[in-house]
């Protein structure tokens, strides 16, 4: 055999070596997902906010601290690196689309809060290259921190400013450890889950059960009879940049 | 065809060496950057993409303009390129290699870097801009090794990189077109979402391409015996002045669309660009200056008597280049990513461990074009004696 033909021969067979195995073995599906029995299931979950109830009690921060003690969310002070799932701004920041010269009165400084929108076309799915978000059956925008490369193509694509990118390694910066949910590693994009690991167990997001004014409400948008989907029909509400397409599922009611 | 990159003049090893030292203070802030994370960086949680993918997007450009060299040669049969085209080719290479390079520093999980590949999403941009990428590195590595190895050996180039060499030129336009594409189409980012964005895109990077490739040509022809056929530099510089033209006219729209629209959410990048917003005013010196600089080019290049004298050729070209690396590698991801979703400016600012490993990235880009353009040189070369 001369150098030609083997050197033809070797990379045929380097070919067939690395490449066949892997066209057969393709990945394996994980089995459509079974909730437990007891959870707490819907076909697009949803979360409305009473707004007037939170502006009567400014100084509650109920949801945020039940949240961020559950998840391990660490509490970096640098703004510029801080991670955050549900947090609280104003007005002018929260629907900068909505500006009102004449009657902000009403509305100027007026804290609201923020959180993920689980949206019914959320660009950050679309733009993730390693599918580590993903978007639910049942409409919440999950996260797989060990799937993330950390490009931060999310972070670009919300327009929400949802995500919040672990700059530094976030362990030394939690406050109160909880051992029943994982923290996460340096490198890797988060956010609000909707806690679908609580779903699971047939409890309410955090944030929901903490709020003692009930002013979160959280729901089935797509069950008619559901608490949510009737106040949702009843009083006036605003989502935050609805003129972007991406359908949020956090609904404010202010009327 | 390799070993005439290892013999060289003094000044060539100096060189060599002198990037060598730049590739490991830039390996070793790397290093730094792993072990403590991409907070290292002057990133923040609004500002989330910085000077590494700034750096990417510009040399995707560079890149991509191999193929104004490339394309007419073999498209339109313009003689004069043919012994430069093998130059444009080895240009891409280290393009993307430093594309690539800035790729994997940017990653916040750099050894999962594979899961782009482990798990192809079609509907993310990214993974096509892997494909692009490195399916154009390795057309321009095909091209230009057969093209020079062809020449090695006093014979044209083998057939079979015929369809090879077709394939580079659509694909060239590619891989700019779709790095616009990551920026195009994100909601809430106005800066960004403009149709017009690959064609700006394009039309920069066959300016600022070219005119570094020329800077190159005349820097290998002071350094050797080879020669560029003077109408070959005459062709350049046109098409140099044409994609300039093209790039401020498309500039032109962007400014038209936003300004008379009147649309706050649309104006508010460019003025927080070129004139400062809510106080922050950190990359308005650098706008200007990236406009004026482009505009001083467009002028020394359309006037025909300064684009046919050499030192104010390279002057030219010298200004549009940085003139064009500050508007892409500053102006663009600053701008898009302020206002942040919040309607507030947080200003971003490259730190020192960012500029190092960038350095070292740009080191590596320019050890390799060294080494290819010092094996072309040689065998054209021996090939003239």
């Amino acid at each position: 055999m001369d150098r030609r033909k083997f050197l033809k021969l070797a990379a045929i067979s380097a070919t067939l070596a690395g490449g066949v195995p892997g066209f057969f073995n393709r990945e394996v599906k994980a089995k459509a997902y079974t909730p437990p029995p007891g959870a707490l299931t819907a076909r697009r979950w949803g979360m409305a906010i009473d707004i007037k109830k939170c502006w009567e009690h400014p100084e509650c921060n109920d949801c945020i601290k039940a949240c961020h003690y559950i998840h391990n969310v660490p509490h970096i002070p640098d703004r510029k690196r801080e991670v955050k799932w549900i947090w609280k701004d104003e007005f002018e920041h929260v629907f900068p689309d909505k500006p009102n010269e004449f009657n902000n009165i009403l509305l100027a400084h007026k804290p609201f809060l923020l959180l993920c929108n689980h949206c019914e076309h959320p660009p950050c799915v679309r733009v993730c290259p390693t599918q580590a978000t993903f978007k639910r059956e049942d409409g919440i925008v999950m996260m797989d921190y060990h799937r993330c490369i950390g490009c931060r193509f999310c972070m670009a694509a919300c327009p929400f400013g949802a995500r919040s990118f672990n700059w530094v390694d976030p362990r030394p910066y939690i406050e109160h450890f909880n051992p029943e949910f994982p923290t996460r590693m340096k490198g890797v994009v988060e956010k609000c889950l909707f806690c679908y690991e609580r779903l699971e167990k047939g409890q309410i997001p955090a944030c929901v059960e903490a709020c003692k004014h009930k002013a979160l409400i959280f729901g089935d948008l797509e069950d008619e009879n559901s608490e949510i989907s009737r106040l949702l029909r009843s009083r006036f509400s605003i989502r935050r940049k609805a003129e972007l397409g991406t359908g949020p599922s956090v609904f404010y009611l202010i009327g | 065809m390799f070993e005439k990159a290892l013999v060289g003049s003094r000044k060539y090893w100096l060189w060599l060496a002198f990037l060598g030292v730049l590739i490991l203070i830039g390996f070793l802030a790397f290093l730094a950057q792993l072990q403590y994370g991409l907070g290292i960086t002057g990133m923040s949680r609004d500002v989330s993409w910085g000077f590494y993918v700034a750096q990417f997007t510009f040399l995707v450009g560079v890149a991509a303009s191999g193929v104004m060299v490339v394309l007419p040669y073999y498209l339109h049969n313009h003689k004069v390129f043919g012994p430069v085209t093998v130059f444009g080719e080895f240009l891409a290479i280290a393009a993307v290699i430093m594309c690539l390079l800035f790729i994997i520093v940017d990653i916040g999980q750099t050894h999962r870097l594979f899961n782009v590949l482990l798990h192809p999403t079609p509907h993310s941009m990214l993974f096509y801009d892997m494909i692009v990428l490195n399916g154009y590195l390795a057309l321009n590595v095909i091209c230009g090794w057969a093209a020079l190895h062809g020449e090695y050996k006093g014979v044209k180039y083998p057939r079979w990189v015929v369809p090879f060499i077709y394939l580079s030129i659509p694909w060239a336009f590619s891989i700019h077109t779709v790095t616009a594409f990551l920026y195009a189409g994100l909601p809430g980012r106005h800066f960004w979402l403009t149709a017009i964005m690959a064609p700006r895109f394009l039309a920069s990077a066959f300016c600022s391409g070219p005119a570094l490739l020329l800077i190159a040509l005349l820097i290998a022809q002071k350094v050797s015996r080879f020669r560029v056929d003077p109408m070959a530099i005459d062709t350049l510089s046109k098409i140099i002045t044409y994609a300039l033209l093209a790039n401020i006219f498309f500039f032109g729209c962007e400014l038209f669309t936003a300004f008379y629209s009147n649309i706050p959410g649309h104006k508010a990048s460019l003025i927080y660009l070129f004139r400062g917003l809510e106080g922050h005013a950190e990359w308005v010196i650098f706008m200007w200056m990236a406009w004026l600089l482009m505009a001083g080019a467009a002028l020394l290049l359309v006037i025909p008597a300064t684009r046919k004298n050499i030192n104010t050729l390279v002057l030219a070209c010298i200004m549009l280049f940085i003139g064009a690396w500050i508007d892409k590698g500053i102006g663009l991801l600053t701008g898009g990513f302020t206002p942040t979703p919040f309607e507030t400016v947080t200003p971003y600012r490259p730190t020192v461990p960012e500029l190092l490993i960038s350095l070292g990235i740009w080191a590596v880009g320019f050890l390799i074009m060294t080494v290819l353009f010092k094996i072309a040189v040689a065998v054209k070369e021996a090939r003239a004696a």
